[in-house]
C-alpha cells in the first residue's frame, strides 16, 4: 500500500463498514456495536496516519479514478482537512464507544440500522474535509445531511417534526450551494477547487452572487443567525446518542465548508475588502452569540439549554471567520476542536443522566454531583470551558480571538466576548449550583454511569483541559499550516 | 424601458424562468401550511437548480456530446455533457431527499393524524 492512497481509505472504510454493520444487524445484532466502534477507531487511525503523512510531506493529493485534476475529482488532504477529519473521527470513536446501552433504550431492536445511518454520516463529513472538488462537496454535503434527518428523527416523539423542519431548510441550504456553483461553473467552467481560485475574476457579478448565496446556503447549515431556527428543535428532539455525534461537528464541518470557500476558493481580500461577505457573517454572529446565550438562559430543558448554548458557541467561530485576521480565523479553528470536545462532553453527560435517571429536566439534575462524581466532574471541565475560564480550551479560542479583533482595532471585541462569557456563565453556574449544593430525593437510588459510558465522558473532560494547556502545540502542529494564502500566524 | 424588457426577456429568458421557478418553490415553502405542499414546493426550487445547469450546457446548434464523423472535433458544435453529468447526480440526491421526507411525513402522521402546520402546533402544544 502506498502512503498516497490514504485520502480514499476514511470513506471506503466507512462505507464498507456501515454496510457490514447492516448486515451483522441482521445475524447477529450484538456484535453490531463492536463493528461500528471497531469501523471508528480504524478511521481515527488512518486520520492520524494521514496527519502523519500530511505533516512530513505536505498535502497528500489522490485522483479518484486515476482522471488527474482538474478533470478528475480529486481528494485533497491538507493540513487544514487533516486537522477537521481528527476531530470527525476522533468525536465519532468517542461517542460510538459507549453508544450501545442508550441507542438499545431509544430505538428497541433498531440498533444495527442506527450505527449503519451514523456511520454514512461519518461518511459524509470526512468526504466534505476530504475533497478538492466544488460539486463533490455538494453530494457529501448531502449524504451527510440526509443521514442527520434520519438519526435526528430516531429521537422522542417530536423528533419527526423537528426532522421534517431541518430538512426542509437543510435541502434549502443546499440548493442554494448549487445554485451558488452554477454560476462559478459557467464563468469558470471548472469545479475543482484549486483550478477555480486560480480562474475566479472577483470582480465579476456572477462570481460575486455566487459567494452570496454560497455564503447563505452553508450558513443555514451552520445555523447563523437568523437561519438557527431548525437546531434547537432538531438537537433537543433527537436520540442523545444522536444529539452527541451531529452536535460536536455537523456544523463545524459546515464552518469547515465556509473557511474552505471563502478564504481559499474566494480568497482573503475579495470576501473582506471587494465584497463585505465577512463583515456581514461577523455581526450576524455576534447576534447569534447574545441570542442564543440569552435564549439558553431561559431554558428548562437540559437538551434544549445546551442546544441555544450551541447556537452561540458556533457563532464565535462565525465571529473568527468574519474578522479574517490571522490570529482570529485561528481562534476559530481553535474553538472547532474544543467546542467540539465539551458540546459532545455535555451531551454525552445528558445521554448518561437520562439512561440512569429517565429525566432531563434540569430540576432533575439536583445533587447528582455526588451519585455520579465522575460523570459529573468531566461536566464540571467541559461546562467551565463554556464559559471560558483558563485553564481549559475554551478559554484560549477567546483569547486568540480577542487577540485577533485588537490586531485590526476591533476592541469591541474584547468587551463583547466578557459580556458573552458573563451570560454562559449564569446559566452554567446555575446548574452547577443544583449539580452539586442542593440535596436530590433519597428516594431513588441513582448510580454511576455504565464503564463503558463514563469513559468517553472523563476522557473528554480531560481532553477539555489538554486542550486548554496544549493550546500552542496545536497552534504549531496544525493551525499555523493551515492557514489560508495570505494569513500567517505571527510568533 | 422596452430595450430593458427586451433584454431580458429576449437575451436572458433562461435566467428569469429560473428565478420565476425559485420564488414558486419559495412561495410554497413559505405560504403553505400543508407539509405535503412544502415538500412540493421544495422539489420545485431543486428542480429550478437543476434546469439552471442544463440551460447552460445548451448550446444553439449544438448535437449531442458523442463523438461524431459529420460534425468533427468541433467542439463549439456539441452540447457541454458536464451539466448533464452533475445534474444527474443533483436529480439522485433529491430523489434522496424526497425519499426520506415522505417517510417523516408518514411518521408525522401516524403520529398526529394530520399533517396542516397549524393544527399540528397545537397538537404538539397541548401534548
Amino acid at each position: 500500500m502506498t502512503w498516497s492512497q490514504l485520502p480514499i481509505l476514511t470513506p471506503v472504510v466507512l462505507l464498507v463498514g456501515a454496510t457490514a454493520v447492516l448486515l451483522t444487524g441482521r445475524i447477529r445484532p450484538s456484535l453490531a456495536h463492536r463493528l461500528a466502534t471497531a469501523t471508528c477507531a480504524s478511521c481515527f487511525a488512518i486520520a492520524i496516519a494521514l496527519a502523519v503523512q500530511v505533516h512530513q510531506h505536505g498535502p497528500t493529493h489522490y485522483a479518484l479514478g486515476g482522471w488527474s485534476p482538474p478533470i478528475g475529482i480529486a481528494l485533497v488532504a491538507d493540513t487544514l482537512s487533516v486537522y477537521f477529519l481528527l476531530v470527525i473521527t476522533g468525536i465519532a470513536l468517542l461517542v460510538m464507544v459507549g453508544a450501545a446501552p442508550a441507542v438499545e433504550r431509544n430505538t428497541p431492536g433498531r440498533s444495527a440500522e442506527f450505527f449503519a445511518i451514523s456511520l454514512i454520516f461519518l461518511l459524509g463529513l470526512s468526504g466534505i474535509v476530504l475533497t478538492g472538488d466544488l460539486f463533490n462537496l455538494y453530494v457529501f454535503l448531502e449524504i451527510s445531511s440526509l443521514s442527520a434527518y434520519t438519526l435526528v428523527s430516531s429521537g422522542d416523539e417530536r423528533a419527526g417534526v423537528a426532522a421534517f423542519r431541518y430538512l426542509i431548510l437543510g435541502t434549502i441550504g443546499a440548493s442554494f450551494y448549487l445554485l451558488g456553483l452554477g454560476f462559478l461553473y459557467s464563468v469558470t467552467g471548472t469545479l475543482n477547487m484549486a483550478d477555480m481560485a486560480m480562474r475566479l475574476d472577483p470582480a465579476a457579478v456572477p462570481v460575486r452572487l455566487a459567494a452570496v448565496m454560497i455564503t447563505v446556503g452553508i450558513g443555514l447549515k451552520m445555523a447563523i443567525f437568523p437561519m438557527h431556527r431548525w437546531l434547537p428543535d432538531a438537537y433537543t428532539h433527537a436520540s442523545s446518542t444522536a444529539t452527541a455525534l451531529i452536535a460536536p461537528i455537523m456544523t463545524k464541518v459546515s464552518a469547515y465548508v465556509l473557511i474552505r470557500i471563502l478564504f481559499f476558493v474566494f480568497g482573503t481580500s475579495m470576501i473582506s475588502i471587494d465584497l463585505p461577505i465577512a463583515q456581514a457573517i461577523m455581526w450576524l454572529s455576534v447576534a447569534g452569540v447574545l441570542v442564543g446565550s440569552t435564549m439558553a438562559i431561559a431554558q428548562t430543558d437540559l437538551k434544549r439549554m445546551l442546544a441555544y448554548s450551541s447556537v452561540a458557541q458556533v457563532a464565535y467561530i462565525g465571529v473568527g471567520i468574519g474578522l479574517a485576521t490571522p490570529l482570529a480565523l485561528a481562534g476559530a479553528l481553535l474553538h472547532v476542536i474544543n467546542h467540539a470536545t465539551m458540546k459532545c462532553c455535555l451531551f454525552l453527560v445528558v445521554g448518561a443522566v437520562e439512561l440512569q435517571t429517565g429525566n432531563r429536566k434540569l430540576s432533575s439534575l439536583s445533587g447528582l454531583g455526588r451519585k455520579m462524581p465522575w460523570t459529573f466532574a468531566a461536566f464540571t471541565a467541559a461546562a467551565v470551558a463554556m464559559i471560558g475560564l483558563p485553564p481549559t480550551g475554551g478559554f484560549f479560542s477567546k483569547w486568540y480571538l480577542v487577540l485577533g479583533g485588537m490586531a485590526t482595532g476591533e476592541w469591541w471585541v474584547v468587551i463583547f466576548v466578557l459580556g458573552a462569557s458573563l451570560l454562559t456563565a449564569t446559566y452554567f453556574f446555575r446548574l452547577l449550583e443544583s449539580i452539586y449544593t442542593r440535596q436530590g430525593s433519597e428516594l431513588a437510588p441513582i448510580k454511576e454511569a455504565p464503564l463503558a459510558v463514563a469513559l468517553p465522558i472523563v476522557i473528554l473532560g480531560l481532553a477539555v483541559i489538554l486542550f486548554g494547556l496544549f493550546n500552542s502545540s496545536i497552534l504549531d502542529l496544525f493551525l499555523r499550516d493551515a492557514m489560508p494564502p495570505g494569513l500567517v500566524i505571527p510568533g | 424601458m422596452t430595450e430593458f424588457l427586451q433584454a431580458l426577456v429576449i437575451d436572458r429568458w433562461a435566467y428569469v424562468f429560473t428565478i420565476l421557478l425559485l420564488s414558486v418553490g419559495l412561495y410554497g415553502l413559505v405560504m403553505k401550511k400543508n407539509l405535503i405542499k412544502k415538500l412540493i414546493g421544495m422539489n420545485i426550487f431543486q428542480t429550478a437548480v437543476i434546469l439552471f445547469f442544463i440551460q447552460q450546457a445548451y448550446k444553439h446548434g449544438g448535437t449531442v456530446p458523442i463523438y461524431n464523423t459529420t460534425v468533427g472535433a468541433r467542439p463549439e458544435l456539441y452540447v457541454n455533457p458536464l451539466p448533464h453529468g452533475l445534474m444527474l447526480t443533483a436529480v439522485v440526491v433529491s430523489v434522496a431527499t424526497t425519499g426520506v421526507a415522505l417517510a417523516l411525513l408518514v411518521l408525522i402522521h401516524r403520529r398526529y393524524e394530520t399533517l396542516n402546520e397549524d393544527e399540528l402546533l397545537q397538537r404538539l402544544r397541548e401534548s
